[in-house]
């Protein structure tokens, strides 16, 4: 029999991979807050509690760091815990469990013990959603050495990457873009397959300027790439980071070599950023390639807003073109 | 009477109205009245407010249907100068604290509150979203109305999901060892979105917790104005005079949905819905009402044609007001903005001009 790929959104990839994954692994339990009969509020886990069991499946009283302190333990004896947080907002709650405990216990325990876990929660703005439900939160997670963090912008990898977060042995924030939840339906493939933790894409190949960006900002970078490549011919690379620690450094590197012009676009607050690593990397290994500054399109430093305000804070397709335009001038 | 030897809600007025003990001492008729008036302005204000969210002009929102009577009697025990710090679905208890609804209705536009729609301040903290979170500032405001030795007492709101967050336990123990001048409703509504209480602990009743925290814990009829009033009362006085916090679970429902975004029918019982429907706070103090002879259904409807033009002229003035322009995410970050942050304020200015220029 042969399976074949069906149209799939992002949270209906999600699901699948946890309903493959959890056929295949007996170890692997799903716990969190509305995720057992509700389906979790966005159903990434709808139909999972029916199938799996209520041992596999759990509802949690309300309470994040409890979540993801029980979740350290369930995976240090030897279970492979998928915690969700309702929203990436409220990982500030459990942030002692998650920076000062889970990504530290391999160290701790000099490798007697490691902590396979994964964290999946929605994140970003865009949708009117109320305080604390919007906010983009990787930045805090890149300074946060033990933990991997990846943030998939479509359907095919948010599968692949969510099968490689679960296999990993070390503990994975896997953050999912709440505005490309079903924003789109991509080729999904029914059966198994992984996608390395830790790799770009690139999503489409240039040579006069490379954007580096993931997440809800990888459809809008490619909306402005297209308008500028229109105006002016200009050859556009698109890299989407889709891990941003272990971050690609490579892909990077070899991109911008050839191009010798970048711009970073992601939708989380400027200050000791994403960007600010990715331009870190430029200037150590090929300033010498750079024909102009580095352009950075973020977020503002300023708390994510009030939904009435959120559209001119989260970059625009214009906002990128702005960007794009300056940084192609000679 | 110690409350929290009782092994059922405490009640004043069975669901049909009936008396089952004595009326709290103050209350007339004339009070009951104006409560049963304002029991329809919460509920027309949340009525509103989640038909304004279908038109696309509210956020996200979680209507408190239902709630009323605990939220009157959290309000209407406080004094001006007292404290309230409730949960986003405590709205009423800020109306019957004398938040003005026309605040209530301008935040729920998707904006921080504007001042100047709450004129004097109420000394209610604006609700915010993180569960259980705000328990801890309202100890921390009782601790200071002590420390000031101001005659303030601090009314705390939190739900019975927010109850398993560690901060909710972290805030009565502090309120125990420091005594604090505060009471903490807990409202247990049945249900944290589609999980229920009996879910979030295992202890029959949530305000067991108050033994081991070393403070009482009273049990009460969400639904039953004069016994939510009647314990309320008693616990704030407590209060104010030097004896410390007090727990009190107001056992109640939410009739509606978690939010506008939530489907109660994937997780809820109807008949569940149905058997609360009959327990409807406003539904009991009318049939006591009507029982003493001063209201009739003629008055009713009057009165809720009354409530329903009020509630749309509060929000008429709300989703009238001015709101911050685009660049509003800059203001109130800091008292003074950082050079960086002007500096971006003048790059998005200038971005947005040229938007306006190209259109
Ligand atoms: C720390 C935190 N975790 C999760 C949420 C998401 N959330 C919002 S309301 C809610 C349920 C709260 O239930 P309860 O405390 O009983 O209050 P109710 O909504 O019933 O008034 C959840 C899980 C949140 N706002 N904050
Ligand atoms: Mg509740």
């Amino acid at each position: 029999m042969t399976l074949t790929a069906t149209k799939l959104t992002i949270i209906e990839a999600l699901n699948q991979a946890l309903a493959t994954e959890m056929e295949r692994d007996q170890r692997i339990v799903l716990l969190g807050e509305d995720i057992g009969k509700n389906g979790g509020v966005f159903r990434v886990t709808d139909g999972l509690q029916a199938r799996f069991g209520e041992d596999r499946v759990f509802d949690t009283p309300l309470a994040e760091s409890g979540i993801i302190g029980t979740s350290i333990g369930l995976a240090v004896n030897g279970l492979r815990p998928i915690a969700e947080i309702q929203f990436a907002g409220f990982m500030f709650v459990a942030m002692n469990q998650i920076v000062s405990q889970a990504a530290r216990i391999r160290t701790r325990s000099a490798g007697m013990y490691h902590c396979p876990l994964v964290i999946r929660a929605p994140y970003g703005g865009g949708i009117r959603t109320p305080e604390m439900h919007a906010d983009s939160l990787e930045g805090v997670f890149l300074q946060t050495p033990g933990l991997k963090v990846v943030l998939p912008s479509s359907p095919y990898d948010a599968k692949g990457l969510l099968i490689s977060a679960i296999e990993d042995p070390d503990p994975v924030i896997f953050l999912e873009n709440i505005k490309l939840y079903r924003s789109f339906k991509q080729e999904v493939p029914p059966e198994r397959y992984t996608i390395p933790l830790g790799q770009a894409a690139t999503l489409q190949e240039g040579s006069d300027i490379t954007i580096i960006t993931y997440g809800a900002m990888v459809p809008v970078s490619q909306q402005a790439a297209h308008k500028v490549q229109e105006e002016t011919g200009a050859s556009i690379e698109i890299i989407d980071l889709r891990t941003i620690w272990p971050m690609d450094e490579e892909a990077i590197i070899k991109s911008v070599t050839k191009t010798g012009r970048a711009i970073v676009v992601h939708e989380a607050p400027r200050a000791g950023g994403v960007n600010s690593e990715v331009v870190s990397i430029i200037n150590d290994n090929c300033l010498y390639s750079l024909l102009k500054p580095v352009a950075r399109v973020t977020g503002y430093d300023t708390p994510f807003p009030s939904p009435g305000l959120e559209d001119s804070y989260i970059p625009t397709v214009s906002r990128v073109v702005k960007a794009l335009r300056q940084t192609l001038e000679d | 009477m110690r409350k929290d030897e009782l092994e059922t809600p405490y009640q004043i007025m069975d669901p049909a109205g009936k008396m089952l003990g004595a009326m709290p001492e103050g209350l007339t008729n004339q009070k009951l009245l104006e409560w049963y008036r304002l029991m329809w302005e919460i509920r027309y204000y949340s009525n509103k407010t989640v038909a304004l969210q279908r038109q696309g002009r509210s956020t996200t929102w979680g209507p408190l249907n239902g709630q009323e009577a605990t939220a009157i009697g959290m309000g209407a025990v406080l004094q001006p100068q007292d404290w309230m710090v409730g949960s986003y679905r405590d709205a009423g208890a800020y109306m019957a604290k004398g938040y003005p609804m026309k605040a209530l209705f301008y935040y729920t536009r998707g904006f921080s509150i504007a001042p100047e729609l709450v004129g004097q301040d109420k000394r209610c903290l604006p609700y915010q979203i993180v569960l259980a979170t705000q328990t801890l500032h309202g100890v921390g405001i009782a601790m200071a109305s002590r420390i000031k030795k101001e005659n303030a007492v601090t009314m705390i709101g939190v739900g019975d999901g927010a109850s398993s967050e560690g901060d909710f336990n972290e805030a009565l123990n502090f309120a125990g060892v420091f005594k604090a001048p505060a009471v903490i409703v807990l409202v247990n509504n049945g249900w944290a979105i589609s999980t229920p209480r009996s879910h979030q602990s295992a202890a029959k009743y949530l305000m067991h917790r108050a033994v081991g925290f070393g403070m009482p814990g009273m049990l009460v009829d969400g639904n039953d104005v004069l016994a939510c009033y009647s314990v309320m009362k008693e616990a704030v006085e407590r209060a104010r005079h030097g004896e410390g916090p007090t727990l009190i679970e107001a056992v109640t429902y939410r009739h509606g949905a978690h939010t506008t975004a939530d489907d109660p029918t994937r997780y809820r019982d109807p008949k569940e819905v149905e058997y609360w429907m009959q327990r409807d706070p406003t539904l009991r103090l009318k049939n006591y009402l009507v029982e003493q002879g001063v209201w009739d259904e003629e008055k009713d409807r009057q009165i809720r044609e009354e409530v329903e033009s009020y509630v749309n002229e509060q929000a008429d003035i709300a989703y009238n007001h001015p709101t911050p322009g685009p660049d509003g995410m800059f203001t109130n970050t800091y008292e003074k903005l950082t050079p960086r942050m002007l500096k971006q304020r003048e790059e998005l200015r200038r971005e947005l001009n040229l938007e306006a220029e190209v259109k």
